[in-house]
C-alpha cells in the first residue's frame, strides 16, 4: 500500500481544449531543434558547426564549467544553425533528419561514477534539476533523495508515462537509486496502477499543483539549507531506463496539443524538439494565437517558426486578446470571464464547465494589496508573501530563513494566476534564484 | 464602443510623454483604463490570469458598501422628521433629505482624495491606483451628518498624504485611511465631532420638544446610573429591533447591523474580507462585552448593556466588517488574523465601556490594532523559521 497524501490548496483551472485520445504519427517532421535556454544554471558552448554531421545522441552543445553536462542530437542528421542571439547567445541549435553513419555508444555499466558518465555525455542528466536553484544538477553533486513525479496536474496536461515508455520506468528508478545515498521518491496520482520495488511510492490526491514535484517534496521531505535533491519526470526515468536495458537513448514523445484555440485537440506521436511549423500543420483556430510550448501556467511562448521546448510533452493554443478592447470590464456580468475570487457572475456555471481563456492579463500591475490569495494555491509550508518580498529586498538571510532552497519558480504559477495585483511572480523567483546562487558561488 | 475607442486613441499621443498634455498623462490613463480594460497580455511566466483586477476588488468593496450607504441616507430624513417632530413625508422625501445633506461630503471626500492621488500618480509615474474609491465612500460614512466640508477636506488631505501617500501608496500604508481620517476630526476639532449636536441633521428647522440628539452610546456614558436607558431622538426608549435596523442617530453610514450584513455577505461570498477576521473579531467583542456586563458598574454606565446590544450599537459592527477587513492594514497570516480580530473586537468594547470620554470604541481599536498588525505577522512568520531550523538541526 501506498503512502497516500491528499493535497488541500490548489486550483484546477478549468481551461477549454483538451485532447482527445487519439494519437497522430508525425511522420512529416524533418527539422529539430535543441534551446539551452530550457537548461537552466549551465552555460552552454556548441561543439558543432552548421554542416556537421550528427548521430542521435552525439553532443551538439556543452557546458563550459562541467565540461561534461551535455546536450545531444535528438535525431540523425545534419547541423543546420547555431541560431544566435543577441551577444551572440546561443538561442537554439537546429538538426535536420537524415542520414549518419555513426553512432552515438554509451557504456551502461552500473557503477556510480560510470552511470553519472553516461548521463551526463547522454544529454538526460540536463533533464533533471536540482533543488535549490531550480538549475541542471551540478556536475559532481550527490542529492539527499531523487524525486520523481510520474504525473503532471497542470492545466490540459497528458499523462507523463505513456504506453511505449512505461516498461522501463523499475529500470530507470533503480539506476537512479544508485546515484543517491537516501530514497528515491516516486510520486503518483492516487488511483494510478504505477508500482515500484525500489522506490518509495507517494499517492497524491488533489488539485494541481499536487502533480508538481515540488509541492510532493514539501508533502515528503522538505529541502533544508546545505541539502541537494534532484527531481525529474517519470519520463525522464523512464529514458534512463531504457538506455540501460538495451542501450537504446529515446528521444520521442507524445506531445498533446490542447487548447481553446485548438481545432481538435489531441496528441502526436514525435521527436523532442520537432519543429512547430509541421507539429501544427492546420491545428490553429484563429489567426491571433498565442503558441505555448508547455502549459498555460510555466509554458514558453513560441513563434510559429519555432520548436517543441522542454519537456517536450504538450503545446498550448490559446487568442492573444490584445485587441480585445474590452468595454468597462471592471463592471463586466461576462459569464465568461473566470474568476477564483467570485467577484464575477461566472462562479454560477461550477467549476467544471470550460472557459476560453486569453493572454490579456486584465489589470492593471499593482503593489500587493490582498492578503492570503497565494496561500490558498500554495500547499507549501512556506509564506509565499514574505519570501517573495525578501527577495525583492534583496535580503539573503530572510531568503533563507523563509524557505528558498525549498521553491522553484514553478510552484509561484498558481499564485500568479490568482494574483490581483497582476505581478510577475515566477519572474522574480527565478530571478532571486539565480542572485542567490551567484551571491553563494 | 469601438467609434469612442478610435477617438481616445486618436488623442492619447497628447497625454503621453513629449505631448502637450503629458502633465496630465496620469489623469488620462486613469480615465483610459476606466473605460477600457487595458489589452496588455503577460509577457513572463503564465500566460492566463483570474480576471479579477484591482478595480473589481475596489468596486465590489463599494457594492458592499452601498446598502449601509442607501439606508444612512434614509435614516438621516428619518430622523431629521423624528427630531423635528415633522413626521409625515413619504419614504423618497426622507431619502432625498438624507442624499442632498450628505452629497457635499461625498463630493468633497472623492475630489480632495482622488486629487491627490491623481497628482502623486503624475510625479511619481505610476498608474492610478483604486485604493481611495473605498476610501471615499467610507469617510462621510463614519463622520457625523453634519461634519462641515471644509474640515471634512482638511482631514481627507491629511490622511492621503501621511497616512497613504508618504509611504507608497495604497498597498504599503499602515494604517486605515478612512480611519486616519476620523481620527484627526474627531483629535483636531472635538467640539463639532460629539456631543448631542452633530449627529442629527436639523436644517432650519426647530427641534421637538422632547428631543435628545446624542447617541445610544453617548447617552449612556454620560448617565451615570445604571437605571439609565437608551432614547431615539423624539425622547422614547429605542428596542433592539430600532438598534438592530439601525434607527438611531450616529454616524451615518454604520448604525443599521442589518445592512452591514447584506454587506458582510457579499464581503464574503466574494471572498473580499476575511471571515476570520470577523469571526475572532464577534468573538473577541461578544467575550469582552459579557464580561463587562458580569461586573457592571454605575461609575462605567455602558457595562449594563447587554452583550448582544453592544455589538449592534455605534460603530463596532461596521469597523470589523469593513474597516478590521482592510487587507493592507490588517495581518495578512492567516493565524495573525485571528489574534488581531479578537483584540480589536475585545479592545473596541473595552474602551468603550471603561473610557467615559470616547463613548465609542471601535476606531481607536482598529488604529492600534493596525500599529500591531506587523508585529503579530513577524511572530508568526518567526515561528515558521523556527520550524524551519529546527528542522534543519534534527536532520543535521
Amino acid at each position: 500500500m501506498a503512502n497516500h497524501i491528499k493535497i488541500k490548496k490548489g486550483l484546477d483551472i478549468p481551461l477549454q481544449g483538451k485532447a482527445s485520445g487519439t494519437t497522430a504519427d508525425d511522420r512529416e517532421s524533418a527539422l529539430f531543434a535543441i534551446t539551452p535556454d530550457d537548461f537552466p544554471g549551465c552555460t552552454w558552448k556548441a561543439v558543432v558547426k552548421a554542416g556537421d554531421s550528427v548521430a542521435h545522441g552525439s553532443p551538439l552543445l556543452i557546458d563550459k564549467a562541467s565540461g561534461t553536462i551535455t546536450l545531444t542530437s535528438p535525431v540523425d542528421g545534419t547541423v543546420k544553425e547555431i541560431h544566435r542571439g543577441e551577444r551572440r547567445k546561443i538561442e537554439f541549435v537546429s538538426v535536420e533528419k537524415g542520414v549518419c553513419t555513426d553512432k552515438a555508444d554509451f557504456n551502461t555499466s552500473t557503477e556510480r561514477e560510470q552511470i553519472r558518465t553516461t548521463l551526463q555525455a547522454s544529454g538526460l542528466w540536463a533533464m533533471m534539476r536540482q533543488r535549490p536553484f531550480d538549475i541542471v544538477p551540478e556536475a559532481e553533486s550527490t542529492p539527499r533523495d531523487i524525486f520523481v513525479t510520474a504525473f503532471d496536474s497542470a492545466p490540459l496536461a497528458p499523462a507523463i508515462l505513456e504506453d511505449s515508455l512505461a516498461p522501463y520506468l523499475e529500470k530507470g528508478l533503480e539506476i537512479l537509486k544508485r546515484l543517491t545515498d537516501g530514497y528515491v521518491y516516486l510520486g503518483v496520482r492516487a488511483g494510478s496502477d504505477i508500482t515500484s520495488r525500489v522506490a518509495e511510492v507517494y499517492e497524491f490526491e488533489g488539485p494541481h499543483p499536487a502533480g508538481n514535484v515540488g509541492t510532493q517534496i514539501a508533502a515528503i521531505a522538505p529541502v533544508n539549507k546545505g541539502e541537494t535533491v534532484w527531481t525529474l519526470d517519470a519520463e525522464t526515468a523512464a529514458r534512463i531506463g531504457k538506455l540501460y536495458t538495451d542501450g537504446n537513448l529515446d528521444f520521442s514523445t507524445v506531445v498533446a496539443v490542447t487548447g481553446p484555440e485548438a481545432k481538435s485537440p489531441h496528441s502526436v506521436r514525435t521527436i523532442i524538439g520537432a519543429s512547430l511549423k509541421t507539429l501544427l500543420k492546420g491545428a490553429v483556430a484563429g489567426n491571433d494565437t498565442r503558441i505555448i510550448s508547455g502549459n498555460v501556467l510555466t509554458g514558453v511562448k513560441e513563434t510559429a517558426d519555432g520548436f517543441l521546448r522542454y519537456p517536450y510533452r504538450q503545446i498550448t493554443l490559446i487568442q492573444e486578446g490584445e485587441h480585445a478592447d474590452e468595454f468597462m470590464g471592471w463592471a463586466s456580468m461576462n459569464p465568461r470571464k473566470f474568476s477564483v475570487k467570485h467577484t464575477f457572475p461566472a462562479f454560477l456555471r461550477g467549476l467544471t464547465k470550460p472557459y476560453d481563456f486569453d493572454s490579456r492579463i486584465k489589470g492593471g500591475h499593482r503593489a500587493m494589496i490582498l492578503s492570503g490569495e497565494y496561500d490558498k494555491v500554495f500547499p507549501m509550508d512556506i509564506y509565499p508573501e514574505y519570501l517573495l518580498k525578501a527577495i525583492l529586498a534583496g535580503d539573503i538571510d530572510k531568503m533563507e530563513k523563509l524557505g528558498i532552497y525549498e521553491v522553484a519558480p514553478e510552484d509561484f504559477a498558481l499564485p500568479e494566476f490568482v494574483d490581483t495585483s497582476k505581478n510577475e511572480l515566477q519572474k522574480i523567483v527565478r530571478e532571486g534564484l539565480d542572485n542567490l546562487r551567484k551571491e553563494l558561488s | 464602443m469601438k467609434g469612442l475607442k478610435q477617438r481616445i486613441d486618436k488623442v492619447k499621443p497628447q497625454f503621453e510623454k513629449g505631448g502637450r498634455f503629458s502633465k496630465l498623462h496620469s489623469v488620462f490613463d486613469g480615465f483610459y483604463t476606466f473605460l477600457f480594460t487595458p489589452n496588455e497580455t503577460s509577457r513572463s511566466g503564465v500566460h492566463i490570469h483570474d480576471s479579477n483586477d484591482s478595480k473589481r476588488t475596489m468596486i465590489t468593496v463599494v457594492l458592499a458598501l452601498l446598502p449601509c450607504c442607501l439606508f444612512g441616507m434614509w435614516n438621516i430624513g428619518y430622523q431629521h422628521a423624528l427630531a423635528t417632530g415633522d413626521i409625515d413625508h413619504s419614504f423618497f422625501h426622507l431619502f432625498f433629505y438624507g442624499f442632498w445633506a450628505v452629497l457635499p461630503q461625498i463630493v468633497t471626500a472623492y475630489v480632495v482624495g482622488l486629487g491627490i492621488e491623481f497628482i502623486v500618480a503624475q510625479l511619481r509615474g505610476h498608474e492610478i491606483q483604486e485604493g481611495f474609491l473605498v476610501s471615499g465612500i467610507l469617510i462621510p460614512m463614519i463622520c457625523p451628518v453634519d461634519t462641515p466640508c471644509w474640515m471634512l477636506a482638511v482631514a481627507v488631505a491629511f490622511s492621503v498624504i501621511f497616512a497613504k501617500e508618504v509611504f507608497g501608496g495604497t498597498g504599503y500604508n499602515f494604517l486605515n485611511v478612512a480611519l486616519v481620517t476620523r481620527a484627526f476630526l474627531f483629535f483636531a476639532y472635538p467640539s463639532q465631532m460629539s456631543g448631542d449636536k452633530v449627529f442629527v441633521n436639523l436644517g432650519d428647522m426647530p427641534a421637538a420638544d422632547a428631543f435628545t440628539g446624542a447617541t445610544p452610546l453617548g447617552q449612556m456614558a454620560s448617565s451615570g446610573t445604571s437605571e439609565a436607558i437608551m432614547t431615539g431622538v423624539n425622547g422614547l426608549p429605542l428596542s433592539f429591533h430600532d438598534i438592530f435596523f439601525g434607527f438611531y442617530p450616529g454616524s451615518w453610514g454604520e448604525t443599521s447591523t442589518f445592512c452591514i450584513l447584506i454587506g458582510l455577505a457579499i464581503l464574503l461570498s466574494t471572498g473580499m474580507a476575511s471571515w476570520k477576521i470577523i469571526t475572532s473579531g464577534i468573538v473577541g467583542a461578544f467575550l469582552m462585552a459579557l464580561l463587562a456586563h458580569n461586573f457592571a458598574s454605575p461609575l462605567y454606565p455602558v457595562t449594563y448593556i447587554d452583550p448582544l446590544t453592544q455589538l449592534c450599537l455605534g460603530g463596532f459592527a461596521f469597523a470589523i466588517v469593513f474597516m478590521a477587513t482592510d487587507p493592507v492594514t490588517a495581518c495578512r497570516t492567516n493565524t495573525g488574523k485571528y489574534i488581531y480580530g479578537f483584540l480589536i473586537g475585545a479592545l473596541a468594547i473595552l474602551i468603550r465601556c471603561y473610557n467615559t470620554g470616547y463613548p465609542e470604541g471601535a476606531m481607536l481599536a482598529v488604529l492600534l490594532m493596525n500599529c500591531f498588525a506587523p508585529l503579530i505577522d513577524y511572530c508568526v512568520v518567526n515561528s515558521n523559521i523556527n520550524r524551519r531550523l529546527k528542522r534543519a538541526v534534527a536532520k543535521s
